[in-house]
């Protein structure tokens, strides 16, 4: 088969594409060019660094494959960067990966590898896709450590009839051990843990030159609505955060409500912050919808672990109170290491 | 593999890889030194430059090596403008190398201007005479259009621009001329003109700029004073002794050149007839040059291309590699849609007509998928 590999320049797609080509495959490789500053300076950080395309170039060469850079700073702009900015906006916290796989690798890409003669799009994710009686099963990557199918759940038959990850059934040593069996350049290479177009700074400070509307200052108030002090703007507070909070009192206090429109952050302590239920939408199925009352299993943060609940016609109930559910947030559906569907929380 | 990117850059010439190998290998000497081995690099340099100054129809003196088009572009403007932070004058469908330069002198206190062009590319004269006062020191306008191969009339540019201050130096970007035009400087009546020789069957990282005497010319390049004092840093010999060797073939080839690549681009073209839409008319366009709207998007068409043994552009590639899209297009009022559309096929020395009809072949079997 002929396959287009998406290079970020790290060791995990370098060795998909390496893993790709010692199946036999016909290998492409392509290196997507997703943002640049307003002067056209290139991201510092994240998967979509100056160097980083180098990397895969040069990884591309080593494995004698035809390499590609993509322009897509369009649709990363208007699928990624523009949400990004307009969820902080509207006291949301956006979750860029996810909405980068949705818009841009998992659409835009996959129809162009089409258009190239590709049978298949390959990425480095840690993730498995598995054919069960003709239907295709997402699961999670075997190493749980890495496991990313969180940010993969939104993807439904369509596109797993057309992607693979050949490194979600390695532990991640045995990639980099792989890595540097093959001398792939990148064998050693730290994983990047940053938002690509935010870099090493605070999200903030981004959001700060791209929308200066979200950094109002306003005040910072109690459960009772009393004032306790004043924030340098809201786009910097996501619900549950502690951090930076900024008022001197003698208990632990948590975001627990951000209001946008009067640029107010509602502070509360631990208690405030818990949820019995969510509500989702833009929900997604990898294969078929669950019908009410059916248990499964919620990720609700990147990093974080499944915890049982209640479908309940697009509203998840949590079997315990939850804290810390931001709106935006994705929300992975699991069974076991099976990703059922996916949603964007809407409201705690 | 069909080589259609000749704008990029084109096969080194026979004549100039033999030109340049005694200076690879044994005759290495610098050119300054007072013994033996530098003397005979010193008189090749020479040599090299009396030969050039004659294929431009200009005098030795007025002939500066450079490390490139790209340096000679920068020495031309910066050179001009530098002295009294004087006015520069150009075009919006300039290459980087001149318009990146006009945003340095700008930045430097300089008065900058950028001329619109028409649909096709060509310069708009009236703007142009307006915009060139008592304070503009230099105007640059290339001679062919590096992306779409618009030739601009530039023996017009001149008299423009003299009408309006005849002490306004006039400069032309000739990079992508020498292998089709005859560029006689006094002809042309320019008081600047870059060329990098690795565009006509000369090696990389060689050029020239020819200077008018008299010119007062700041240099870019401080140290030894090679060059006239215009252009310091040891020469490279073996890459002059190449450019001038690749001018004398190219120019020798230059009237079967514009015939038959000029026919090779015409055989591809007529083979695409019914699937292509030029962006410049033949009767203002370099022979050598195919600037097509085709009915795919040219990032998906450039891959397929690749597959196919084709090897084309979408304009000019920026580093990455990535196609964007480009300001001369921009500039001559196409869409994004449009632009995203385009593709750069250029033809050069090695192209043949058999050649160009096999690869418009392979151009419909890309469109079509089938790669």
């Amino acid at each position: 088969m002929r396959v287009l590999v998406a290079m970020s320049g790290g060791v995990d797609s370098s060795v998909a594409a390496a893993l790709m080509k010692a199946d036999g495959h016909e290998v492409i490789g392509a290196t997507l060019k997703m943002w640049q500053g307003p002067s056209g300076e290139a991201p510092t950080a994240g998967c979509c660094t100056v160097s980083d395309s180098e990397d895969a170039r040069r990884v591309a060469a080593q494995l004698d494959i035809p390499y590609y850079v993509l322009d897509y700073t369009e649709h990363f702009r208007t699928g990624v960067i523009d949400r990004f900015v307009s969820d902080y906006r509207h006291g949301r916290t956006p979750n860029p990966c996810v909405e980068c796989n949705r818009t841009v690798k998992f659409s835009r890409l996959l129809e162009q590898s089409a258009a190239f003669g590709c049978d298949l799009l390959v990425t480095g994710h840690y993730s498995r896709v598995a054919n069960v009686d003709g239907r295709h099963q997402l699961l999670r990557g075997k190493d749980r450590n890495k496991d990313q199918s969180y940010v993969l759940a939104m993807l439904g038959q369509r596109e797993l009839a057309r992607v693979r990850f050949p490194v979600g059934d390695l532990e991640k040593a045995q990639t980099r051990e792989l890595a540097v069996g093959l001398g792939l350049r990148t064998a050693g290479k730290p994983d990047s843990q940053d938002i690509c177009f935010v870099g090493k700074d605070h999200y903030s400070n981004f959001l700060r030159k791209a929308e200066p509307s979200t950094v109002a200052p306003g005040p910072i108030l109690d459960m009772a609505g009393q004032v306790l002090g004043s924030h340098q703007g809201v786009a910097g507070f996501t619900i549950g955060q502690r951090r930076g909070v900024g008022v001197a009192l003698g208990e632990r206090r948590y975001v627990v409500e951000v209001r946008p429109e009067t640029s107010t952050v509602v502070v509360g302590d631990r208690s405030d912050l818990e949820v019995e239920a969510v509500r989702l939408t833009e929900v997604t199925w990898v294969d078929f919808p669950l019908t009410n009352g059916e248990s499964i299993e919620v990720q609700y943060r990147a990093h974080g672990t499944a915890v049982p609940a209640l479908w309940d016609n697009g509203t998840l109930l949590f079997d315990a109170a939850q804290i810390a559910v931001a709106p935006g947030q994705t929300a992975a559906l699991y069974r076991g290491d099976r990703v059922l569907g996916s949603g964007i929380i809407e409201a705690a | 593999m069909i080589y259609l990117d000749h704008a990029a850059t084109t096969p080194l010439r026979p004549q100039a890889a033999e030109a340049m190998e005694p200076f690879l290998r044994d005759r290495f000497g610098n050119t300054s030194g007072s013994h033996d081995v530098s003397r005979r690099a010193k008189n090749v340099l020479e040599e090299a430059r009396e030969q050039v100054a004659g294929i431009l129809g200009a005098s030795p003196s007025e002939v500066i090596f450079t490390g490139g088009g790209t340096e000679a572009d920068n020495l031309a403007l910066k050179g001009a403008a530098l002295p009294n932070r004087g006015g520069v004058v150009t075009v919006a469908t300039e290459h980087e190398a001149v318009l990146e330069t006009g945003h340095f002198l700008e930045r430097m206190g300089s008065k900058v201007d950028i001329i619109g062009v028409d649909r096709h590319g060509i310069v708009d004269l009236a703007q142009l005479e307006k915009a060139v006062g008592r304070h503009t020191a230099v105007v640059s306008v290339m001679t062919i259009n590096n992306e779409t191969g618009t030739e601009q009339p530039i023996d017009r540019v001149v008299e423009t621009v003299k009408r309006s201050n005849p002490r306004t130096l006039v400069h032309t970007d000739a990079v992508q001329a020498f292998s089709s035009l005859n560029l006689s400087v006094d002809e042309l009546g320019v008081d600047l003109l870059s060329l990098a020789a690795h565009k006509f069957g000369g090696p990389q990282g060689v050029g020239l700029l020819y200077a008018r005497s008299g010119i007062n010319l700041e240099p870019v390049m401080h140290g030894g004073g090679q060059e006239f004092g215009r252009r310091s840093g040891t020469h490279n010999v073996a890459g002059v002794a190449g450019m001038a060797a690749a001018m004398v073939a190219a120019a020798a080839d230059r009237d079967r050149f514009r015939r038959e690549v000029g026919e090779a681009r015409q055989a591809f073209e007529a083979k695409l007839s019914d699937r292509i839409e030029r962006t410049v008319p033949e009767s203002i366009s370099a022979p050598q040059h195919s600037h097509l709207r085709l009915g795919v998007e040219n990032e998906t068409l450039l891959v397929r291309l690749d597959r196919l043994g084709v090897a084309a552009s979408a304009g000019s590639a920026c580093q990455s590699g990535a196609t964007t899209v480009s300001h001369v297009l921009s500039a001559m009022g196409l869409s994004k849609e449009q632009a995203r559309h385009s593709m750069r096929f250029t033809f050069g020395w090695t192209s043949t007509t058999a050649e160009a009809e096999r690869a418009a072949e392979l151009v419909i079997q890309a469109l079509e998928g089938r790669s």
